[in-house]
C-alpha cells in the first residue's frame, strides 16, 4: 500500500490539459491532408493513390470536379507523396498538424475543387473551390437539450457495430490519466439505458444491424449519436459489399461526425465536446 | 527434406500426385482428392505435426476444381507442409476432421458457409460465419459478385444448447458489451454461480474482407490488412506484404527488415502493457490500470515519432516502410525505452504487492496444457500453458534470425500465467528493439516493386502479439489477388476459453476473457 502511495506522488499528475492546452504531437504526426487547390496541376495521381477513394475525379464536357472527402481519409499520406512525384518540389497536397475535424453536418466533410482541362488531362485553371456549406441540422438541438438537462455531465455508451478495434483502442486510451475524460463529467456506461450519447465505430456489418438500431431504440431521449472514424462515418476502406452496410448513418441518424484512422484521444475528445456545444467547429462554414 | 517426399511417396501413393517446393520453405503437396484423413493422421502421429489452419479457395473457372489447403507445422522443421486437396466442382464435399481435431471446427464450417463445400462428418455442421439469417449465399465463390446486395434480415435465431435443472439457467450477454470492446455474444449455462459451459458465438463483425482483397490492388490490399485487426495493424499488414514479397520474389532490404521487427515488438509492448492494466482492472485493482494507460501513452508517443501514427499505420508496404527514419528518431527509441522499462517495473511490482489481486488471479480461467496442445492453441494462450511455440524463432522472418531472445511458457495455464508471459515478453521485446537499434544497418528503407507477376502462390507467418498471424496470397493479372486468406490466432484460440471458463464463476468471465484477449474482427473478417 505504502508502495502504491509513494508511487502516486511520484509520478504526480499524468493529464494533459487538452483542450486548453494544445496536445504535445510527434514531429512525424500526420493529421489530415491539405489541399492548395491553386498549386494543383494534376489531381489524377494523389486520387490514384489514395487507398479509400476518399479522392474522387470527374471529368465532364472538359471540366474536372475534384472531391476530397475526410469522412473516408485514413491520414495514411500516399496523395501527398504521389502528387510530389508528379508536381515537382512543393507538394499542392500537404500533411497537416489538423486533427480536430468532427462536424455536426457530414457534407462539412467534403471538399470540392472545379478544373478546367488540358489536352493531356492536368488541370488549365481553378473555376472553382468551396466546401459545401452545411445547413443548421435540427438534430443539434437534442445537443442543446442535454446541456440544458444534465449540466455538465454526459453518459456515453459505445457501440462497435463491426470496427477492426483500431477506434475501440484509442476510445479506451481516453479513461486513462493521461486522456482522463471524466475531468469533464463525462463517463462510459454500461448499458445503452444509461446513456445520454452512442458512440459507434464501424462500418456497421450486416451481422450487427439489428443489435445497432436495437441499441438506439433503447437509448432515451434526447439522445445523441456520434460516428468514429472513417469507417463509422462511410465505411472507409471496407466501403458497402455484401456483408457491410457502409457508415452508422445508413442505419440511425447521426449528430456528430469524427474522422480519423482512428481519431487521436484528442479527436475524440473534440468530437465529443462539439456534441455538447463545448468546442466551436474548425472544418466547412462556421456556424454560430 | 528428399527422404520425407519418397518416405511420403511410399506410404500414400494413391493419394500423392506432384509434392514441390515452389516457395523455400513451403512444401507444397498435391493430392489426387478431397480425402486427407490418413495422411492427417501420419503426420500428426509420426511427425508430430501440428495442423495450423485449413483453407479453401475456388479455382472452378481456372482448373474446374475447389482445393483444401491444410497447414502443417512439424516441431523443429522450419519448413511448413502445406497439403493441397482438389475437391471436384460437381462432389462439393471434403471429409472433416474436426471431430478428431476440434482446432478446426469452425475452419471447416467456415469453408462450408464461404465456398458452399459440405464438411462430411462434421459433429455440429451449423453456419458459423454467416448467421442463421443469412440466405443461401457463398460469398468467396467466384460467381459471386463482392457488392451484392442481399434482401433484408428474415427467419429464424440460432438456437442454444438448451439446459435443464433446478436452478440451471443461461445468461445470455452480447453482442453489446458493458465495456469498450468488440461485439461477440456469450450465452453461459450457470448453476447458481458456477458455470457449466459456455456457448459462443462470433462473426458479429464479419465484414467481407477476403472477399475484399480479391477486388483491390495490391496496394490497397496493404491498407485493409492494417484494418482487420486494429490493435494488431502492424502485425496483420507485414505479414500480409511478407506474403505479396515471397510470392513475387520481392528482396527487401536489410534495413526495412529491421526497421519493421522494432515496430512488431513495440505493437507487442503496447498491448501488452494495456492488458496487464486490463488485468488488474477486472479484478478491481484500478490504480494499476491507470499507471498502464500512463506507460503505453509513452510507447504510442513513440511509435508516432517512429511512423506518424499512434498506432503504428501507414507505415509498412510492399518491399519494405514507406519512410525512412533519421538519426533523431533511433535514439527516441532509446530515450522511450529506458522509460517505460523503468515505469513497467514498476508497475509488475505493484500488481505483484497486491495479495487480493493475486488470489483473484491464481488457478482462475485454467486451461491445462494438454487441452491446449489437443484444442491447437496458439501464442500468449498457449504459451502459459505449456505449447512452446513462438513463430519468431521456430520460422524466423524479418530480422529475428540475427537477434537473441527467450520464448516464455509456463504450464500452470491460470490467468496469473497469461499475465506473467506477457511481463516477460515485454522485457524480452525491449531487448530485441535494443539489439535491432544497434545493428540497423544503413541502406535504402525500400525496394523498388516492379509489376507483380500473376499466378504466385506463397504463404507468411508473423508472430503478433496474440500469437500466429498467417496469411496465404495467391497473385493475380493486373496487379491483384485471386486469393487472400487471413488467420488470425484468435480463430484459434476461442475454444481455450470456453475451455478454461468451466468451473469458474461468471464474476471471473471478464479477467478470463481479457487474459486472452482475442480478436473479435481477426475472428470474423
Amino acid at each position: 500500500m505504502f508502495k502504491i502511495l509513494q508511487k502516486t506522488f511520484r509520478v504526480g499528475a499524468a493529464t494533459a490539459d487538452y483542450p486548453r492546452v494544445a496536445p504535445h504531437l510527434a514531429e512525424q504526426f500526420r493529421g489530415c491532408p491539405e489541399f492548395d487547390f491553386n498549386l494543383w496541376s494534376d489531381a489524377r495521381p494523389a486520387a490514384a493513390a489514395c487507398p479509400t477513394g476518399a479522392i474522387a475525379l470527374s471529368d465532364k464536357d472538359g471540366v474536372r470536379t475534384v472531391t476530397v472527402d475526410y469522412g473516408r481519409c485514413i491520414f495514411c499520406g500516399e496523395c501527398e507523396q504521389a502528387s510530389a512525384a508528379s508536381a515537382g518540389q512543393i507538394s499542392p497536397v500537404r500533411m497537416s498538424r489538423q486533427f480536430e475535424l468532427a462536424v455536426t453536418d457530414r457534407r462539412d466533410l467534403v471538399l470540392t475543387a472545379e478544373y478546367g482541362l488540358r489536352p493531356d488531362g492536368t488541370h488549365a485553371e481553378l473555376r472553382l473551390a468551396t466546401s459545401s456549406p452545411g445547413q443548421e441540422d435540427p438534430r443539434k438541438r437534442i445537443a442543446a437539450a442535454i446541456e440544458t438537462m444534465l449540466g455538465r455531465s454526459l453518459s456515453i455508451r459505445q457501440v462497435d457495430a463491426g470496427s477492426c478495434n483500431g477506434c475501440e483502442q484509442e476510445i479506451v486510451a481516453l479513461n486513462n490519466p493521461v486522456h482522463d475524460i471524466e475531468r469533464f463529467g463525462i463517463h462510459f456506461v454500461a448499458s445503452p439505458r444509461h446513456a445520454d450519447m452512442l458512440l459507434v465505430t464501424g462500418p456497421v456489418t450486416r451481422n450487427m444491424e439489428l443489435a445497432l438500431r436495437k441499441t438506439w431504440a433503447a437509448t432515451p431521449d434526447p439522445k445523441v449519436v456520434v460516428a468514429v472514424g472513417a469507417c463509422g462515418i462511410s465505411g472507409g476502406i471496407f466501403g458497402t459489399n455484401y456483408a457491410t452496410m457502409g457508415g452508422v448513418d445508413a442505419i440511425i441518424p447521426v449528430d456528430v461526425y469524427i474522422p480519423g484512422c482512428p481519431p487521436r484521444p484528442q479527436a475524440l475528445l473534440f468530437g465529443i465536446l462539439l456534441a455538447l456545444g463545448r468546442v466551436r467547429q474548425r472544418l466547412g462554414s462556421v456556424k454560430s | 527434406m528428399t527422404s520425407f517426399f519418397e518416405e511420403l511417396r511410399e506410404h500414400f501413393p494413391r493419394q500423392v500426385h506432384a509434392v514441390g517446393e515452389p516457395v523455400s520453405g513451403q512444401v507444397t503437396i498435391l493430392l489426387n482428392g478431397p480425402d486427407i484423413t490418413e495422411m492427417v493422421r501420419h503426420f500428426l502421429t509420426e511427425y508430430q505435426a501440428r495442423l495450423v489452419t485449413v483453407f479453401a479457395e475456388d479455382r472452378v473457372n481456372a482448373e474446374g476444381v475447389f482445393y483444401n489447403y491444410y497447414v502443417f507445422d512439424r516441431v523443429g522443421d522450419p519448413s511448413w507442409v502445406i497439403l493441397k486437396a482438389p475437391i471436384p466442382k460437381d462432389q462439393p464435399s471434403f471429409p472433416s476432421l474436426a471431430a478428431e481435431l476440434p482446432s478446426v471446427n469452425w475452419q471447416e464450417r467456415e469453408i462450408q458457409d464461404w465456398f458452399g463445400l459440405e464438411a462430411v462428418g462434421h459433429p455440429n455442421p451449423r453456419r458459423v460465419a454467416l448467421h442463421d439469417n443469412w440466405p443461401d449465399v457463398h460469398p468467396l465463390r467466384k460467381d459471386f459478385p463482392l457488392d451484392t446486395v442481399l434482401p433484408p434480415f428474415e427467419g429464424e435465431q440460432h438456437v442454444y444448447r438448451p439446459a435443464y435443472g433446478e436452478g440451471v439457467f443461461h445468461i445470455p450477454v452480447g453482442p453489446v458489451h458493458a465495456g469498450i470492446i468488440e461485439p461477440g455474444h456469450f450465452n453461459f449455462t450457470v448453476a447458481g454461480e458456477p458455470i457449466l459451459y459456455l456457448q459462443l458465438r462470433m462473426f458479429y463483425t464479419h465484414k467481407g474482407t477476403e472477399k475484399l482483397f480479391e477486388n483491390i490492388s495490391i496496394e490497397r490490399g496493404v491498407f485493409l490488412a492494417e484494418s482487420v485487426s486494429g490493435d494488431s495493424a502492424f502485425s496483420h499488414a507485414t505479414a500480409f506484404c511478407e506474403a505479396v514479397e515471397l510470392a513475387a520474389e520481392i528482396e527487401i532490404p536489410a534495413r526495412a527488415q529491421f526497421m519493421r521487427t522494432i515496430l512488431l515488438e513495440l505493437e507487442r509492448i503496447a498491448n501488452h502493457i494495456a492488458d496487464a492494466g486490463a488485468i488488474a482492472n477486472d479484478v478491481g485493482f484500478v490504480i494499476a490500470n491507470a499507471h498502464a494507460g500512463r506507460v503505453r501513452e509513452l510507447v504510442l508517443g513513440l511509435n508516432e515519432t517512429l511512423t506518424g501514427c499512434r498506432v503504428l499505420r501507414g507505415m509498412v508496404a510492399i518491399g519494405g516502410v514507406r519512410r525512412d527514419w533519421q538519426q533523431g528518431q533511433v535514439e527516441a527509441v532509446e530515450d522511450t525505452l529506458k522509460v517505460v522499462e523503468r515505469e513497467f517495473r514498476d508497475l509488475v511490482a505493484i500488481v505483484q504487492s497486491s495479495n487480493s489481486t493475486r488470489e483473484r488471479l491464481e488457478n482462475t480461467g485454467i486451461l491445462r496444457p494438454e487441452k491446449a496442445k489437443l484444442l491447437g492453441i496458439v501464442g500468449v494462450g498457449g504459451r502459459a500453458s505449456g505449447v512452446d511455440l513462438d513463430v519468431r524463432r521456430d520460422h524466423p522472418y524479418e530480422a529475428y534470425r540475427h537477434l537473441p531472445f527467450r520464448v516464455p511458457v509456463y504450464q500452470a495455464g491460470d490467468v496469473r500465467h497469461r499475465l506473467l508471459v506477457r511481463i516477460d515478453e515485454v522485457g524480452e521485446s525491449i531487448q530485441i528493439i535494443r539489439a535491432a537499434a544497434a545493428l540497423l544497418p544503413e541502406g535504402p528503407h525500400r525496394a523498388p516493386v516492379q509489376r507483380i507477376p500473376s499466378d504466385r502462390c506463397a504463404m507468411s507467418a508473423v508472430e503478433g502479439w496474440r500469437g500466429e498471424i498467417l496469411y496465404w496470397v495467391r497473385t493475380g493479372e493486373g496487379n491483384r489477388l485471386e486469393r487472400c486468406k487471413v488467420k488470425d490466432p484468435s480463430i484459434n484460440n476461442w475454444p481455450a476459453i470456453v475451455e478454461s471458463m468451466e468451473g469458474n464463476i461468471v464474476a471471473d468471465f471478464p479477467v478470463i476473457n481479457k487474459s486472452f484477449n482475442l480478436s473479435y474482427s481477426g475472428t470474423d473478417r
